[in-house]
């Protein structure tokens, strides 16, 4: 896909479930959103997070002394890196935990977590890794790292900065990390859930992935704007993306992933899409726009359910519980709401 | 959802020379009282005496973009870290990135063209280059960076004036001249200058480039310079000093790089301006350091601006014109080696028929 989307057309009346949604005032603007057990976590752009049960009650716990840069859950507990250089865990009960402290008081701009425990943050061109009882190994990469993704099997990380993607195994201090070339500035990375291709959004409006079993490349590129959100649908089968007017969803089912393939373009809006959302369990999504519109969209035909209506403030937070019961959102003034299904 | 350009955070670029002084102007503004709050983006840590939690630092780590533009550089870290500076919304008024002593101005002014984020949230306010006025001669001579730092600035302050005699800050401010005669400069000692006169000085408001005259410059006037050194030799006398520092101002023409401004008062034709405005800056873009220009275009009644870097290009509609003003279009570049016949006739080519 080459050229810029085209996905102009009517907009048939949608059916609503706005009525369903359980609004919730956060009173900061948010940048990111997970559930900690049975409690959806909003992460505010500084200093707190703001804990939400089942009784709709708001819990801000303060997690950092200044701006939020960087976050992550595996479901059990939500990690952050700060602009004061702290990285902090904090569980559903909202106890918190300092995990690291740099050392010069740098920025933690990026954090990821392993389904076993393990943690990776960097600060500047320094990543850092640490399994449950193991010590953090750090690796200095040429430039400052973009992003972090640990490898769905072992203890492998992707460490995405200018020019390409270095592959590290933390415990082989011996071996040379292998290294994924592409020209450009690479900013998110991500692996598919089966481990077999890797996909990075760059500074550029594009995506650039490779096929790990040949280092094969992948350039997905055509969006107006930058790609900031990714999520791997049900099963892995594609890759839904941010930054167009509609919700991008490349092909991975075959074994040359979108190579060669169009994207499916689903739920246009007269807006940008600024998050998406999978569902854990369904050929479900959901999208948030730059209006403040959100939607659920089903895979296979397109089928869309309005669940917040625009009001002209972008979306910057949407997150699936485990079970994909109950979507949380938010926006960047801090209206979040919860839709349980 | 780009934010008005009132509402996005200001951006001041400063610049200078190894040893120029940019450090001590630096301190001066986080340490003065005036009620701002500044985050500053450093190259060296250390530097800064003041802790500051707005204090970041940075790795100028340039990157080239995959857009097949050649001289298309952005500064990584800075989109980086202005990304996180926006988490901090309200916690600021203003952003001062500091380059270093060797540093190209381009990649920095061009990552507020390129890059749709910061974009959105902040503007160049201006690039200010801190000169050191015993040394300056000599780099513009052997040192390119210090050349397109000065090339590059919208306020030079002219440091050290201390350390020279008169004539010797005549020759060095001629040869500023000779480069970018569009400069404010402002002549100081341990960079005591206004604040007020360095930061958030709306100096990309372009205003200043239809005011200032480059002929009127080289006749020997300068109307730049009414608050320097009071402090020092009580000067108040403006018109006596002129004579006597001016009278004889020399003027440069510097070998390599130059300014050319045209002006008409005859309407431009927009569909013949831009395309040649953008063929221009493909091919020659390379040479053209800075690009700025305040348009009347035919049946139009709003200003038109724009201002470039190399080959980027940003433009809009400003405002209406006043119905006192001079309905008049003005174009400068400032450049190497700039192919001037050409770009004259060329702009002449775009006056509506």
């Amino acid at each position: 896909m080459s050229t810029g989307f085209d996905s102009t057309g009517p907009q048939a009346s949608v059916a609503s479930v706005t009525d369903r949604v359980r609004r919730i005032e956060i009173g900061a603007p948010v940048a990111a959103a997970c559930f900690l057990g049975d409690k959806a976590a909003f992460v505010c752009a500084e200093e707190s997070v703001a804990l939400v049960g089942a009784d709709n009650v708001v819990t801000k716990v303060d997690v950092n002394g200044g701006g939020i840069l960087c976050s992550a859950s595996d479901g059990k507990r939500l990690v952050l890196g700060g602009d004061d250089g702290r990285l902090v865990a904090l569980d559903s009960k909202g106890r918190t935990q300092v995990l690291a402290t740099d050392a010069k008081r740098r920025w933690i701009d990026n954090v990821a977590l392993h389904s076993d425990g393990s943690v990776a943050w960097s600060s500047g061109k320094t990543a850092f890794a640490q399994q449950p009882k193991g010590e953090a190994r750090s690796l200095d990469v040429p430039s400052t790292v973009g992003g972090l993704a640990f490898a769905p099997k072992g203890f492998r990380l992707a460490v995405a900065h200018y020019n390409g993607v270095t592959m590290w195994f933390p415990n082989m201090a011996a071996s040379k990390p292998e290294f994924l070339e592409w020209k450009g500035s690479h900013l998110g990375v991500n692996f598919s859930p089966d481990g077999r291709f890797i996909v990075t959004t760059m500074h550029e409006s594009a995506l650039h992935g490779w096929r790990l079993a040949d280092n094969k490349h992948m350039r997905m590129s055509g969006y107006p704007s930058r790609v900031r959100s990714m999520s791997w649908t049900v099963g892995g089968k594609g890759l839904a993306t941010s930054g167009a007017d509609c919700v991008i969803v490349w092909p991975f089912a075959s074994k040359d992933g979108p190579m060669g393939k169009e994207p499916g373009m689903l739920a246009p809006l007269p807006g940008k899409v600024t998050a998406v959302a999978c569902h854990p369990k369904s050929d479900i999504l959901a999208a948030g726009y730059s209006n403040g519109t959100v939607m659920l969209v089903r895979l296979n035909d397109g089928a869309e359910i309005l669940a917040r209506a625009k009001d002209d403030v972008a979306v910057s937070a949407l997150a699936w519980d485990a079970k994909g019961a109950t979507l949380a959102f938010a926006t960047e003034q801090g209206a979040a709401g919860l839709l349980t299904l | 959802m780009s934010a008005p350009a009132s509402e996005k955070i200001p951006v001041t670029v400063l610049t200078g020379y190894l040893g120029a002084g940019k450090t001590t102007l630096l301190n001066r503004i986080l340490s003065e009282q005036h009620g701002k709050k500044y985050a500053v983006i450093v190259n060296e840590f250390g530097e800064i005496g003041i802790d500051n939690d707005l204090v970041i630092g940075a790795d100028e780590e340039v990157f080239e973009m995959n857009n097949g533009c050649i001289c298309c550089t952005v500064r990584g870290d800075l989109v980086r870290i202005l990304d996180g500076l926006m988490k901090r919304k309200g916690k600021f008024d203003a952003i001062i990135v500091e380059t270093t002593g060797l540093a190209d101005p381009a990649p920095v002014a061009q990552t507020f063209f390129v890059d749709e984020d910061v974009q959105n949230n902040a503007r160049l306010d201006a690039v200010v280059t801190v000169a050191d006025a015993k040394w300056l001669s000599d780099r513009l001579k052997d040192a390119p960076e210090a050349k397109n730092q000065i090339a590059f600035a919208d306020v030079i302050v002219l440091n050290k004036t201390d350390l020279v005699s008169k004539p010797e800050l005549a020759e060095v401010e001629a040869r500023i001249r000779g480069i970018n005669p569009y400069a404010k400069v402002h002549r100081t000692e341990r960079c005591q200058v206004k604040l007020e006169d360095v930061l958030e000085r709306g100096a990309f408001d372009l205003d200043r480039i239809l005011e200032i005259e480059p002929e009127f410059l080289e006749a020997g006037d300068d109307h730049d310079h009414h608050h320097h050194d009071h402090d020092h030799h009580h000067h108040h006398g403006h018109d006596h000093h002129h004579d006597h520092a001016h009278g004889g101002l020399k003027h440069y023409h510097d070998e390599e790089m130059q300014s050319i401004s045209i002006r008409t008062s005859k309407p431009l034709d927009p569909d013949k301006f831009m395309p040649w405005l953008q063929a221009l800056v493909q091919r020659d873009g390379q040479k053209i350091l800075r690009s700025k220009g305040i348009l009347a275009f035919k049946d139009d009644d709003d200003r038109y601006v724009f201002q470039g870097v190399h080959m980027m290009l940003e433009g809009d509609h400003q405002r209406k014109w006043k119905d006192d003003e001079k309905r008049e279009s003005r174009i400068v570049f400032i450049g190497r080696e700039l192919p001037e016949q050409a770009i004259r006739e060329g702009f002449e080519s775009c006056i509506a028929s």
